[in-house]
């Protein structure tokens, strides 16, 4: 087997419903080096956000494997995942990301309190990180005190402080203005290639793609297409703002 | 774990300090009431049966059939005879008791006070503070409890005059102060004790009892063991070698007293219901904040907090929110009986009030279970606006 930080091997996720089981993933198989940044796109309804959710281990697939640094996600524990999500993972999420109690600094040292690694080193990173993703003046400010997009920025920090292997970001542009977006992507996906994680961001904006190195497309739960060409991938961007 | 646990309980108790601190205030009214109602409960009950419970006497002697009621039973000196010759018994005294008026030197007011007539040098006389002990049966003396000296301003040596009823008549009485006895309340009166006889002749007699001269008669008689281990034998001796008498332990009668087993179960029944409402005051409070709490306790789970962790957060901010609410109370009620009136039956009494403390600071636990369960059971999956 090839050191892929992530693979997966035809994940189905279904739901039953009143007009019958929907398979809301269907046989999905990828895989992401470290140090890889790609991109999940596609129409709403197509299964971005339950993908995402079960390489967070906090969905269980109805099939199907999952390896995260060799590990498989589908038959752990839940105390297992629990740590593997507080170890392994680092997330953003659409909304409601940071503790509401927690100034920006400390939702960012979180992270390494909850692993028990929180030193004058981490403390330093915390406050180096937040700086570069433009937060140097609001490290003692509440979630509460801040933009959107700021709430963002801490989120993203608080997803790369520990060094976990896989970086999740559902939406992480969604409340943001075109400009800050950019901005935002673009510091991610160079932290991510400077720190060598795997990424992965859903995104509803093809624009944003300009900073990934491949874009997954999905649709009805499908896998429907994987761009790998760097000519491709920006002619993706270029082509405007919806999937 | 611990460590986490109590970081982020007491970030978010800090950083909503307001909010928290408006429960802590509702416990700490809570904890007002109970200890008040609590300390009612002893200081009536205290005035009720302070001069019985502390009696050097095991056992009470009662004519038979009067259902352990000291102003219903009469006992006369023939019986005391008998209850002295029975074995274990160490030394025996008779016990009247009656109502008189104390006129109050300072205004001339009237004073209601139980008029106790005890034995001198017999169970049945309290012990004195200050000054003597009773002198003789037919003394003209009396010894005063605390009480009734705060509220008459009397002194040893002192003039006490007592206003009774005889037949149609009020006639008025002098004794001297001798001593004065520590809290000797009975029946919820400040207590003045004078010798036995001298109580035969100054107490209330209806007209058909006056200048017929006959033996004083008493309502009790008092006795104390030679070993206060063997009380069940005695008690069985005395009933059979002493005729139609009942006897009872210092416990049955305190329970047999007019009003305090009902008074005392009412207090409590009082107190018990307060800290139910705290319960569920506090149940409330942290459930519709756990119920705003979903998507940050999501956000919490999701980078891998486990339950353990997420569960003792929610109970050491109760137990923070609680034992805030419970210190505060208690300071206000310490402050607040300062400025009561020695009057007013309210008496602090250590076991009751750490009893009532403890089960305060147990409802905030107790309260909160439902919400820390709710807690546990969140799925982090929320946090991602995903599934609801
Ligand atoms: N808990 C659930 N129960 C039933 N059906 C679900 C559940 N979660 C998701 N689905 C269904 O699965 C499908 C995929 O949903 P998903 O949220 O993954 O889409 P998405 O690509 O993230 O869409 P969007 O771009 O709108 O966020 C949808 O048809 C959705 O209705
Ligand atoms: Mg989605």
């Amino acid at each position: 087997m090839t050191a892929y930080a992530l693979e997966t091997q035809s994940v189905i996720k279904t739901y039953n419903s009143d007009s019958g089981i929907i398979k809301a993933v269907d046989d999905v198989s990828l895989q992401i080096a470290a140090g890889e940044f790609v991109a999940l796109v596609g129409p709403s309804g197509s299964g971005k956000t339950t993908m995402l959710s079960i390489l967070a281990a906090l969905l269980q697939p109805s099939s199907g494997q999952i390896l995260l640094d060799g590990q498989d996600l589908a038959t752990m524990s839940d105390v297992a995942r629990v740590a593997l999500r507080r170890e392994k993972i680092g997330f953003t999420f659409q909304a409601n990301n940071l503790v509401p109690y927690l100034t920006a600094v400390e939702n960012v040292e979180l992270m390494l309190r909850l692993n028990k690694k929180l030193d004058r080193a981490g403390r330093m990173r915390a406050r180096e990180l937040l700086a570069r993703l433009g937060l140097g003046e609001r490290l003692n400010n509440l979630p509460g005190q801040m933009s959107g997009g700021q709430q963002q920025r801490v989120a993203i920090a608080r997803a790369l402080i520990h060094s976990p292997s896989l970086v999740l970001a559902d939406e992480p542009t969604a409340s943001l203005d075109t400009e800050r977006a950019y901005q935002v992507v673009e510091t991610f996906a160079g932290l991510i290639h400077e720190q060598n994680r795997a990424g992965i961001m859903v995104t509803h904006d093809l624009r944003m793609c300009e900073y990934v190195d491949r874009v997954l497309q999905m649709q009805d739960g499908k896998l429907v297409k994987i761009y790998t060409d760097r000519k491709d991938i920006l002619k993706l961007a270029k082509g405007g703002r919806h999937s | 774990m611990l460590s986490i646990s109590s970081y982020l309980a007491l970030k978010e108790v800090w950083r909503n300090r307001g909010r928290f601190l408006l429960v802590s205030l509702v416990i700490a009214l809570i904890t007002l009431l109970v200890l008040f109602i609590a300390a009612l409960g002893e200081g009536l009950g205290n005035g009720n049966r302070e001069y019985i419970s502390k009696l050097d006497a095991e056992l009470v002697v009662f004519q038979a059939k009067s259902d352990f009621l000291i102003q219903a039973s009469r006992l006369g000196r023939n019986r005391l005879l008998s209850v002295r010759r029975v074995d274990g018994v160490d030394n025996a005294g008779m016990l009247g008791t009656t109502n008189a008026n104390l006129i109050v030197p300072a205004d001339n007011s009237s004073l209601k006070v139980a008029l106790l007539g005890v034995e001198p040098g017999r169970p049945g006389e309290p012990p004195v503070e200050e000054g003597q002990q009773l002198g003789t049966s037919q003394a003209k003396e009396a010894i005063i409890d605390r009480n009734t000296a705060l509220r008459s301003k009397l002194a040893i040596g002192d003039m006490l005059t007592l206003r009774v009823t005889q037949g149609t008549d009020d006639e008025f009485y002098k004794l001297r102060v001798v001593g004065i006895t520590g809290g000797q309340q009975y029946a919820l009166q400040p207590s003045v004790f004078v010798p036995f006889n001298t109580w035969d002749t100054v107490r209330p007699k209806s007209e058909a009892e006056i200048g017929v001269s006959s033996d004083p008669v008493a309502n009790v008689i008092l006795v104390k063991l030679t070993d206060p281990s063997q009380v069940e034998q005695v008690r069985s001796l005395l009933t059979r070698q002493v005729e139609k008498v009942d006897a009872a332990t210092i416990d049955e009668v305190i329970q047999a007293l007019p009003g305090y087993s009902a008074q005392q179960s009412t207090l409590n029944t009082q107190g018990g219901f307060t800290l139910f409402i705290g319960i569920l005051v506090i149940g409330g409070f942290f459930q519709i904040q756990i119920l705003q709490k979903v998507p940050q306790i999501g956000v919490l789970k999701a980078i891998g907090t486990s339950n353990p962790i997420v569960a003792t957060a929610a109970v050491i901010q109760i137990v923070v929110v609680t034992v805030i609410g419970v210190a505060v109370g208690g300071l206000l009620t310490f402050l607040l009986s300062l400025f009561f009136p020695p009057t007013i039956p309210i008496v602090f009494n250590g076991t009751s009030a750490a009893v009532a403390i403890i089960a305060l600071v147990l409802i905030g636990p107790l309260g909160g279970l439902v919400s820390i369960r709710y807690a546990v059971k969140i799925e982090p999956l929320k946090a991602l606006g995903l599934s609801s």
